[in-house]
């Protein structure tokens, strides 16, 4: 080889090792526990499509009159709905000024075998008027299947 | 009619802003003077008539015009006169006339400030400037007009959202845009050299204060919104990695690349056509960074009202003004060359190193924010996903490690030819004497993890550098006196960087953050302080209701501090907000911030107490870093004055002005 070519070979060779070395760090970063966190909705939690014991996000409504704090005063549980199915939520903190019944809400965490989702992040938004979309997704959904629902079952009644 | 006013004056700015973007660069192209020469007037008559636009919807504000539909949604009557006024960038359309603005005001500075440079390239630069101008005319005209009426008016505004009633959200976006909109000076200027194929040491010299400018609006509009999130958001975090602030966070990174590649360029000639891919990719950044901001499209916190209709714009524009400056650099760049050669060992290559180290970070936040857009839109919207601080800090460290290591020894390493051996004995005591110390502290300070050595060997490896290299150069290289104020410059923002390092680490090795339940007259202890909660009482402000907690801290004896944390409630929105109360320290913070009542208790709250040790070393680093920007732009090299002197002398005769050219690429040469 001459010495350009050798040249060019280090360059290249350390070139691809260095974006190999990249790139393996960012899949494996992406892969940590709370790297990506998919959202799901209560109707996925029951038809058992989300994962148990890695990290995700739900998304909906918090179900009114649902919202019971023990009595340290930082453990509050609540229910999360997405009109059709709802499912059980244990947080301990503070939850963010936005956190109202009725209102959307997006929370990070566990689904642990107590089939409870242990949220470890409530998240806030910014504006009071505006819908988190994983939760504005979770009500579309569940509003989509029950209409294609109801229309099944409409169906036969019109005959 | 003062919005209509508004209005009309955006549709003449549009003419102007065409006229701007078309006659110059022809002009250039033809090498016709007249055409060129309209570039100036142009650029001042468009600045004139956003201004006004911009004065207009001010107006509209101050004046509580609710027949205006984006005043009626971003202001109430209640609002102090001041948040009235910041209200006008406190949503998408009018962040848009703010954004505008400011890039009227760089092409006027730019027109200003340009009087020694050759016609050609201002022309071509203004011309630049015009088109991006002419995006945001369109896009504020035909998809979001601040000054679209409400009929009937409303009686009332929908008050501005109350997390942005501070202080720090009045000047942060304004900062923030500077820095972004700065950007597309640099811009500008690699694309009038690609049109005009000539990119030289003197064409670094000259993009070269704009983009440190730039910069440092770039890092204190940063800093600034840090500084917000963690006094404001109430629970004391001061990044987030989310989606917006990795969006100023990107340009930011190229932006730090595209800096110290003009560096190369200027003294080396190097690095050329990297330094324009930089300038490119600084300002496409930046473009993508305004619209994740207030256009919705991804998820955050930050993220206001959703507007799909515009991502179809948004996308256009930005697959226009990327699009077509890529295809310029691919027409142009092979003509450009590339620049002096070097050796492996050379000061060029740390900061090649540097500027590739910066980049990748760029590009691992880019993948991490953008990843769940094009999972979405994959899935056809069926998979909805986030990516979390995990991913980041994991993708950074690594990136960041090698690249503060490095940091130190470009300064010390020669032009061209640097000899390893040389640079190991000046740095080896400062490498034993800093690695000595990252071990042997944090035992000191009561907690020992690898975390916390690693971030104060790199902290003391960059002080200890600079502070031996200013020594060496004390003693040595005749004195400091003969240093330039870009070589002090460098070093004060290099050690912004270990200031920065040491506050990152040190906070996050030793903070207390704790959750509790307080009654009135209990106690909490965190970090050495003790803290004792005396309950809440009613207090109104001019738009909100609160509850006012007394918190007194004390440490053994002595009362510390007093904190009055509050919760809102804002009448006309009904939105509640946690104030936390914080007391600085230049080597810790006490943050208190108000939870929830806690129902049938005797008074009792859920309360948030933190001991943030050395939290305000990060914003000091930040600081640090914009006033090394600052004192390099002081160098004799760009100073305005020194300048318009030349401008004016060269201007007499055109004998003089080849007087005028030759003395530039003299200093050129002695620079």
């Amino acid at each position: 080889m001459t010495p350009r070519q050798k040249k060019m070979t280090l360059f290249v060779s350390v070139a691809v090792a260095a974006g190999g070395l990249v790139a393996w760090l960012v899949v494996s970063a992406l892969n940590k526990d709370g790297g990506i966190n998919f959202s799901f909705t209560p109707s996925d939690v029951y038809d058992k499509k989300a994962p148990q014991g890695k990290s995700f996000r739900i998304g909906g409504l918090v179900v009114e009159h649902s919202v019971k704090r023990e009595t340290d005063g930082l453990t509050v549980h609540f229910d999360v709905t997405d009109t059709a199915r709802s499912m059980p939520v244990v947080y301990k903190g503070i939850l963010p000024d936005l956190f109202k019944e009725g209102k959307g809400v997006v929370a990070q965490g566990k689904l642990e075998s107590d089939g409870v989702f242990h949220a470890d992040e409530v998240l806030a938004k910014h504006d009071e008027n505006y819908m988190p979309p994983e939760a504005k997704r979770a009500l579309d959904q569940a509003k989509a299947q029950t209409q294609a629902a109801s229309a099944v079952v409409a169906a036969p009644a019109s005959k | 009619m003062i919005p209509e006013l508004g209005h009309f004056s955006l549709i003449v700015a549009l003419m102007l802003a065409l006229v701007q973007g078309v006659l110059p660069i022809w002009g250039a192209a033809r090498g016709n003077a007249v055409l060129m020469g309209v570039a100036r007037p142009v650029a001042v008559g468009q600045f004139v008539f956003v201004a006004l636009a911009f004065g207009c919807l001010a107006y509209a504000f101050l004046d509580n015009d609710f027949s205006v539909q984006y005043v009626a949604q971003n202001s109430n009557s209640h609002l102090p006169a001041q948040y009235r006024f910041a209200a006008l960038w406190g949503g998408h359309e009018g962040s848009l006339l703010l954004w505008t603005f400011l890039l009227t005001v760089w092409t006027v500075a730019v027109a200003q400030f340009s009087k020694h440079l050759p016609q050609e390239m201002v022309a071509r630069v203004i011309g630049v400037m015009g088109l991006v101008s002419v995006g945001f005319l369109l896009f504020m005209l035909f998809l979001s007009n601040p000054f679209l009426r409400l009929l009937p008016a409303a009686a009332d505004g929908r008050d501005l959202n109350p997390l942005l009633q501070d202080p720090g959200m009045v000047i942060h976006p304004p900062m923030l845009y500077m820095g972004y909109v700065g950007f597309s000076v640099a811009f500008a200027f690699a694309l009038s050299a690609l049109i005009g194929g000539q990119l030289d040491a003197t064409w670094a010299r000259w993009s070269r204060p704009w983009t440190t400018v730039a910069w440092v609006f770039l890092t204190l509009g940063i800093a600034l919104g840090s500084g917000w999130a963690y006094y404001e958001l109430g629970w004391g975090g001061w990044w987030f990695w989310d989606p917006v602030e990795n969006a100023s966070f990107m340009p930011w990174l190229v932006g730090t690349g595209l800096v110290h590649s003009l560096a190369v360029t200027e003294k080396r000639g190097a690095f050329k056509s990297w330094t324009v891919l930089l300038a490119i990719g600084a300002f496409s950044l930046s473009l993508l960074g305004t619209f994740l901001v207030r256009s919705g499209v991804l998820t955050s916190v930050h993220a206001f009202t959703t507007d799909p209709q515009r991502g179809f714009f948004i996308l256009a524009l930005l697959f226009v003004v990327i699009g077509s400056s890529l295809l310029l650099y691919a027409w142009r760049a092979p003509k450009i060359g590339l620049g002096g050669k070097f050796e492996l060992v050379s000061r060029e290559t740390f900061l090649l190193l540097n500027n590739v180290l910066l980049s990748v970070a760029a590009a691992t936040v880019f993948l991490g924010t953008l990843y769940p857009l094009f999972v979405e839109a994959l899935s056809s919207g069926q998979r909805k996903l986030s990516v979390g601080p995990p991913y980041f800090e994991a993708v950074f460290l690594p990136v960041m490690v090698p690249m503060v290591l490095l940091m130190a020894l470009g300064p010390i390493a020669r032009w061209k030819q640097a000899n390893l051996s040389d640079i190991w004995r000046r740095v080896r005591w400062v490498a034993a004497g800093s690695l000595v110390l990252a071990i042997a502290l944090p035992f000191a300070l009561g907690k020992w993890t690898p975390l916390i050595a690693l971030g104060l060997l790199l902290a003391f490896w960059v002080m200890g550098t600079v502070l031996a290299d200013l020594r060496r150069r004390m003693v040595r290289d005749g004195g400091l006196k003969t240093q330039s104020p870009s070589y002090f410059g460098m070093q004060l923002a290099h050690l912004g960087i270990a200031v920065f390092i040491i506050g990152v680490t040190l906070v996050k090795g030793y903070e207390t953050e704790r959750d509790v339940r307080m009654a009135p007259g209990d106690t909490v202890v965190a970090g050495g302080y003790t803290f004792r909660f005396d309950g809440v009482q009613e207090t109104a402000g001019p738009n909100y209701q609160a509850m006012q907690g007394r918190v007194i801290v004390s440490k053994g004896d002595k009362t510390v501090a007093q904190l009055y944390p509050e919760k809102r409630n804002y009448m006309t929105s009904g939105m509640p907000m946690t104030e936390a109360a914080i007391d600085i320290g230049l080597f810790r913070d006490l943050y208190v911030s108000l939870g929830e009542p806690i129902p049938d208790s005797n008074g009792a709250w859920a309360v948030r107490v933190y001991h943030k040790p050395f939290v305000d070393w990060i914003w000091g680093g930040c600081i640090l870093m914009a006033l090394g920007g600052i004192l390099a732009l002081s160098d004799r090299r760009y100073r305005i004055h020194a300048r318009k002197k030349q401008a004016t002398e060269s201007s007499s005769t055109g004998a003089a002005r080849e007087k005028g050219a030759s003395v530039v690429a003299n200093r050129s040469k002695t620079a």
